[in-house]
């Protein structure tokens, strides 16, 4: 197969992702200009692409009456033990009911009690039916003239020109019968902007289930880190990538266990019956070594103790799930025991590096744009604001969406020349891929080894999310023979070129990980980032640690903490 | 984790090719919908939601404790009624109201 078509697109404002952060960007767009062309690549169809396609549960960012932003950025501060950019975290805060109030206002049911108020689950979350929270979205976004959504496309790469971002290249996924042959369509869109909004990165571990429920993951297999790739292999400034987030979740199903802890109020407890939440805390780093350490020390398997629960519970549970995770459901009902009969059974899940719940991600400054000019990140691609979650990733599609649309106002310029050398150059990169015939490895042979490296010498599952200076020089050197390796796969069609460079975006994105777990020699967040090096934690590391990829080199650049009241600005790009 | 799509009832429209936000189902020398990844599934059952004909099934994989039950499900108003079929062939059903929030 080859690429036949190239397509050459120009926009005001591109944007990488049709999630969550995404979607809300462009409706921001078209409120506050809505002369502004925009267009959406995503790389599935943004009626279900990103984190929230089976549905959320809650909203589980938002200042309930009696509490205010900063409480939250206190909170999200207390949980990330200091590692955090307070100034993205209240901006972030202070949005958070007005895109609520935006999605109630599209169609989203949030429960209210007699007297019109939210109903709160706990300090921070309300209740709601999340099923269709995406194609409420996505509905919205449709229905906007100034944007054009061009649903499965692959980006691979940002145009940059005189220290500038000019647009992204990319192909379609779905091969072009126009003359009777299938060939490949390739992508060049131009534009003044970018928003980078294509998620986190999954797939970079060994996964909990390795077999033929090797996708039965926490985040979405198919956020496989493009972003953060082609944020590193462009130069930009990283931040926090050591701070990886690890969930804990119901067994096999990987099914969340806020809504049964919260819910009905189950606690951990051990194979003994013990609750052991109070001897390791409950931050999220903390509820996830807990469990490790009791079945490291023979007290497993752990539980979320719901025996005792009432029938009603079980259904309310059961149908909960349905709304998010059905797959919890179907287990129930095919175990033939319900929460109220067994507890369920808890484990950690392989490490992520997503910037929605910790702190990984672009360095951005408080408008949410990067070290590269005119690229603006949001969501989990973004880092410094963790606990962000869905109405957080919002309101940074939000922020985002307002500087660019001031941006481009004041600014007053033209899109730039195309060069249709490097667009060639590029087709010809992906007709290397499609054309190949000397690759000795698959794709999916690549992806397993790189999963077993990083399991075994950064702290996967395999190692109990532990790794020493040792183990980590290893994976290191493991995953640069990888790298070399990807550069010489075979795709039979364009879905498998979207495979190669899922391929490719991860293992770049693991060597960054790697640089960030070295440089931090210090045990901040257990499991998280667990070094048995240095398995204390000292004020001396109340830093970023953040990286730039500079001549095929991680360079490691600490940064002192950004207060709160702060606007940081970057000052040496 | 994944899907069956039954090539009998499927009437080729396509929707769930466009829906799945891994595009793993794909068209067929015969023009039908078949999951072409199977073992790339999320499990986010957005297809079986789409599917206008109840085509298509979820269930577990073996390794993740499945028993061969199978869960299809059905739009009615506002309404979503999942559908549990298990081997012995009893079918439990679940009515979500979409206007209705989770309790937790």
């Amino acid at each position: 197969m080859e690429i036949k078509r190239k397509e050459r697109l120009e926009t005001d404002i591109l944007i990488i992702g049709g999630g969550t952060a995404g979607c809300y960007a462009a409706l921001t767009i078209a409120v506050e200009s809505p002369e502004c062309s925009v267009i959406i690549a995503e790389k599935a169809n943004i009626k279900r692409s990103g984190c929230l396609a089976a549905g959320v549960n809650a909203i589980n960012a938002y200042i309930v009456e009696g509490r205010k932003p900063e409480d939250y950025v206190d909170y999200a501060n207390k949980d990330a033990d200091g590692i955090v950019r307070e100034d993205l975290l209240l901006t972030m805060s202070e949005g958070l009911n007005r895109v609520t109030a935006k999605m109630e206002n599209l169609g989203l049911v949030i429960l209210k009690d007699e007297n019109g108020k939210y109903v709160a689950r706990g300090n921070r979350n309300i209740k709601i039916n999340g099923e269709n929270i995406k194609p409420i979205m996505a509905d919205a976004v449709k229905k906007l003239s100034n944007v054009t959504v061009i649903n499965q496309v692959n980006i691979t790469d940002y145009i940059i020109e005189n220290n500038e971002i000019a647009g992204a290249y990319g192909f379609s996924i779905e091969e072009d019968n126009t003359d009777g042959n299938l060939s490949g369509v390739a992508y060049e869109i131009r534009a003044k902007k970018v928003l980078c909004a294509t998620g986190g990165a999954s797939g970079l571990y060994k996964p909990n289930n390795p077999g033929f429920s090797r996708h039965k993951m926490w985040y979405p297999p198919f956020n496989t880190g493009a972003g953060y790739a082609m944020g590193i292999n462009a130069g930009a400034e990283m931040t926090t990538f050591e701070m990886r987030f690890i969930a804990l979740r119901c067994k096999d199903t990987i099914a969340p266990t806020g809504t049964i802890a919260q819910g009905v109020g189950a606690k951990q407890v051990n194979a003994l019956g013990e609750n052991y939440e109070g001897k390791y805390g409950i931050t999220t780093s903390q509820r996830v070594y807990g469990t490790v350490k009791e079945n490291l020390e023979g007290r497993g398997p752990c539980y979320l103790r719901t025996e005792g629960i009432s029938e009603a519970q079980d259904d309310s549970l059961k149908k909960a799930y349905l709304n998010m995770a059905p797959s919890q459901t179907l287990k129930w009902i095919e175990s033939g025991k319900n929460p109220s009969e067994q507890n369920v059974e808890i484990e950690g899940t392989e490490p992520y590096v997503v910037g929605g719940h910790t702190a990984s991600g672009y360095w951005v400054d408080t408008n949410r744009e990067t070290t590269l000019h005119g690229l603006y990140a949001a969501g989990d691609v973004a880092g410094g604001c963790p606990q962000k979650y869905v109405t957080g990733a919002m309101v940074e599609g939000e922020i985002a969406a307002k500087a660019m649309v001031a941006a481009i106002q004041s600014e007053n310029k033209t899109l730039s020349e195309k060069s249709a050398d490097e667009f060639d150059k590029k087709v010809a990169e992906y007709d290397a891929i499609l054309q190949n015939t000397t690759a000795t490895y698959s794709i999916e042979q690549l992806e397993e080894a790189m999963q077993k490296v990083m399991d075994t010498y950064a702290g996967g599952i395999g190692n109990h999310y532990q790794f020493n200076e040792s183990q980590l020089a290893l994976a290191e050197e493991k995953i640069l023979k990888i790298q070399e390796l990807a550069e010489n796969v075979k795709a039979e069609d364009m879905h498998e070129l979207m495979f190669a460079y899922e391929l490719k975006e991860r293992l770049t994105v693991c060597l960054t990980l790697i640089a960030h777990l070295r440089a931090r020699k210090e045990t901040r967040w257990h499991s998280f980032a667990e070094n048995l090096d240095y398995p204390e934690k000292s004020d001396e590391w109340l830093k970023y640690v953040n990286t730039k990829k500079e001549n095929g080199k991680i360079e490691v650049i600490f940064r002192d903490l950004v207060k709160r009241g702060e606007t940081y600005e970057h000052s040496n790009r | 984790m994944s899907i069956v799509i039954d090539k009998n009832i499927c009437k080729s429209c396509g929707r769930c090719l466009s829906v799945c936000p891994g595009s793993l189902i794909k068209k067929d020398t015969e023009n039908k919908a078949f999951i072409k990844y199977p073992k790339d599934c999320w499990g986010c059952t957005s297809c079986i939601k789409e599917c206008p004909f109840d085509a298509i099934s979820f269930y577990l994989g073996a390794d993740i404790g499945g028993m061969g039950s199978k869960m299809t499900v059905k739009q009615r108003d506002h309404y979503l009624d999942w559908n549990i079929e298990k081997t012995d062939g009893t079918v439990e059903t679940i009515v979500i109201d979409k206007k209705e929030s989770n309790k937790y």
